[in-house]
């Protein structure tokens, strides 16, 4: 029997929705109890005095992407692991867009055996259908029973609306829950950039979000009749609000969730051909970021996470729109997502709600609570200490991050997996 | 002397002052090439290398004859048929290029922006000949030169830049220079050749080509590249002509003293009629290819003045700016 108590800390919990002065025991990697701040240990129990710091339930980042099997040069589960532990994140949502695609339950055994490398939780995501192609639809039975916790094809929308209805209906058999990327394919071919001014000034090849929208509208045609579960990876555009809103109104099994630099970043951010801020869907006008924040105040969008993905220098090095999308995060996602909070647009519970409850609640796991029953996914941080962010201290193998040299606050100083310290010194 | 870009990578860079400045030096330039013996050494032992990552023979022929009536030892370097083909990278190539030491590098890509990527990685001067649908800044300052000379002035001209804007990067060079010269500027074409976000540039928008060309003192038109004549835009080459093809009766619209423009290559019948492209009296098509010499020996000569300036600085100790 191990017991550890956390005392004098700030309790961010995103259930109740509090942000108050507390003491927490763990034991045997469980939450167990919540007292006051100076709450006396039992004995025997080791105590981390936490300082009046923030304590929180461990991030739980929805899709992460490591380059198992495939492009290892740009991340193993090892490297990622590590990031995540020093940026909070305890539970990564792996995505199945790797070389080749986790298609299969063999190969799905493999990135699961691969992952023990890492110091954290890991949960897969499987493909939807195979080779992400749209053709055919992926054993979902077989990978479910292996532990796939969601079917996707990334950022490739199934374009076959029929193979797709079929898709969820077969989904909802099993209860599974499928995550969409809604974007008209063929509207946004090719573009690098949010239609506009500033894209038609610089010459990149843009897409109006109303691909977005359209994307959204399909999808949630088909969520109606087949019924499914469904979450739309990132909705990034207030345009797309009113469907959103509409689809929860009617009952439908419908979350949403948003990359953390589309509700911290514009368009404007790309500046002189920046590929470090090149996303998929791109970068939107300052009006969409500041709608997207509202609406995660609001509920209607569930979850914020990084979308990591590691890029290579050379895969950035090129002219802009021929450059890859995406960003690492696992170590900006908490600084960045604390920018919300200190420009006053999200309390902490709020976010934490976003970051860690409703994820955890929407995959099925018993994390991203402080509540008796829950694992001890725990980080304490000071959501107050500054920095000025150095991309070539991050961990990830990749450093492409857009927020290089920019100034920060908010520094994890311990991570807890199961009730086992993963990051942080003593204290 | 106020220039003090060190590379001429786009319109958007330039200070109005500079604009002058450049096309004063051209006006010099358009009398040494009137001459019969057009030479001059200004660039004597520089070298200049012209790399086209995308055809051309009118703007590459151009700076060509630029350089070698400067002085310069000039290469032509047609890039896509080399290394490219073989996977060099971009900046592969700026690297090493930059190690054979040239002074000028004029540059020509496909993708917008890759002239700025690659001037960040060579150690001499850099000349945008036209980035993906970014800027084409010497095309914009040939026309500046070739309307100051025709109307005596370049301020306060109502200024028609007639078709595909959307995908011409002479449209957003011009429409820059020309609004810095404060002029009043109308963008003339299909919507569907219209870029998005126009109605935030501070230019008038017109669909109807006559509403637009009225009164105007300049008309500029800009070609319409085939491939996008295939319905995908335009419904036909025939009806694109009969609602912005520029034609007699249309031009009859603008000012009677108005210049008929054209960045070439044409097409006669599609947007331009042959018969106003060769009436002496409007067109100024063959003057701005004359200019384009001129503008480009101006934009050579400053920017190896101050070349030669940053060198001089960094050999005596001081940090390069």
């Amino acid at each position: 029997m191990t017991t550890l108590v956390f005392q004098n800390a700030r309790l961010i919990d995103p259930e109740a929705q509090t942000d108050a002065p507390g003491s927490l025991l763990v034991r045997d990697g469980v939450i167990e109890s919540i007292g006051s701040p100076d709450e006396a240990a039992p004995e025997g129990a080791d105590i981390v005095d936490c300082n009046g710091r923030a304590l929180a339930p461990g991030l739980i980042d929805w899709g992460v992407k490591i380059g198992e099997p495939g492009e290892r040069h740009k991340e193993s589960f090892r490297s990622a692991g590590r990031a995540a532990a020093a940026g909070g994140v305890t539970t990564m949502i792996v995505r199945p867009d790797t070389l080749p695609p986790i298609d299969t339950p063999e190969s799905l055994e493999f990135v699961t055996r691969r992952g023990a490398d890492a110091p954290v939780n890991i949960r897969h995501m499987a493909a939807l259908t195979k080779n992400r192609d749209g053709r055919e639809m992926v054993e979902i039975g077989f990978l479910t029973d292996a532990g796939a916790v969601a079917f996707t094809d990334g950022v490739r929308p199934v374009q076959d609306a029929k193979l797709l209805s079929r898709c969820m209906t077969y989904a909802r058999g099993l209860d599974a829950l499928i995550v969409g990327h809604p974007q008209d394919a063929s509207l946004s071919k090719g573009a690098a950039a949010t239609s506009g001014k500033f894209a038609s000034l610089y010459g990149i090849p843009a897409v109006s979000p109303m691909a977005e929208v359209m994307g959204l509208d399909r999808d949630l045609a088909l969520v109606e009749m087949t019924g499914a579960r469904w979450h739309a990876d990132q909705i990034t555009t207030e345009a797309a609000l009113p469907a959103l809103r509409r689809a929860r109104d009617k009952g439908l099994n419908v979350t949403a969730g948003i990359s953390i630099h589309h509700l911290t970043l514009n368009e404007f951010d790309v500046g002189d051909y920046r590929t470090f801020f090149r996303f998929t869907p791109p970068l939107r006008p300052e009006d969409d970021r500041i709608a997207m924040v509202q609406a995660v105040a609001d509920g209607l969008i569930d979850v914020i996470a990084s979308f990591h993905t590691p890029q290579d220098e050379e895969s950035k090095r090129l002219p802009f729109e021929a450059a890859a999308p995406g960003a690492v995060g696992l170590q900006t996602l908490l600084p960045a997502a604390l920018r919300l909070y200190h420009q006053g647009g999200l309390t902490l519970p709020q976010l934490w709600r976003a970051m860690s409850l409703n994820p955890a609640k929407r995959l099925g796991l018993p994390a991203g609570r402080l509540s008796k029953g829950a694992p001890a996914d725990l980080i304490l941080f000071d959501p107050d200490a500054p920095f000025v962010l150095d991309r070539f201290t991050l961990l990830s193998k990749s450093k492409n991050t857009p927020f290089d040299g920019a100034r920060m606050e908010g520094r994890v100083t311990g991570t807890w997996v199961a009730g086992q310290r993963v990051f942080g010194g003593e204290a | 002397m106020s220039f003090r870009a060190r590379h001429l990578l786009g319109i958007d860079h330039l200070a109005p002052s500079e604009i002058v400045t450049l096309l004063d030096l051209a006006e010099e330039y358009v009398a040494l090439n009137r001459r019969t013996v057009k030479h001059s050494d200004v660039l004597e032992g520089l070298t200049q290398i012209n790399m086209f990552f995308e055809n051309s023979t009118r703007t590459q022929s151009s700076f060509e004859l630029a350089g070698k009536r400067l002085g310069a030892d000039v290469m032509n370097m047609s890039m896509q048929n080399s290394s490219v083909k073989k996977g060099e990278t971009l900046i592969d190539t700026a690297l090493t290029l930059n190690a054979m030491q040239p002074d000028l590098l004029v540059v020509r890509h496909p993708n917008s922006g890759a002239v700025n990527l690659l001037a960040e990685k060579v150690k001499c001067a850099v000349i945008n000949a036209g980035d993906g649908r970014h800027e084409h800044p010497t095309q914009a300052l040939l026309d500046a030169l070739t309307i100051r000379r025709a109307k005596g002035r370049l301020q306060r001209l109502t200024v028609a830049i007639c078709g595909d804007i959307a995908h011409s990067r002479v449209a957003r060079s011009n429409l820059i220079l020309l609004g810095k010269m404060e002029n009043r500027i109308r963008l003339i074409g299909p919507r569907t050749l219209m870029p998005s976000g126009v109605a935030d540039f501070g230019c008038e928008i017109y669909e109807d080509m006559r509403e637009g060309l009225k009164g105007a003192d300049v008309v500029m038109m800009l070609r319409l590249q085939r491939e996008r004549m295939d319905g995908g835009f335009i419904p036909s080459e025939r009806e694109y002509f009969h609602r912005w093809g520029l034609d007699a009766e249309k031009l009859a619209l603008a000012a009677p003293d108005a210049i008929v423009m054209h960045p070439g290559p044409m097409n006669r019948g599609v947007e331009i009629d042959g018969t106003i492209a060769d009436d002496i009296n409007r067109s100024v098509i063959q003057d701005q290819v004359e200019m384009g010499v001129a503008v480009r020996m101006a934009a050579l000569d400053l920017l190896a003045r101050n070349l030669r300036a940053d060198r001089g600085r960094a050999a005596a100790g001081g940090v390069m700016v």
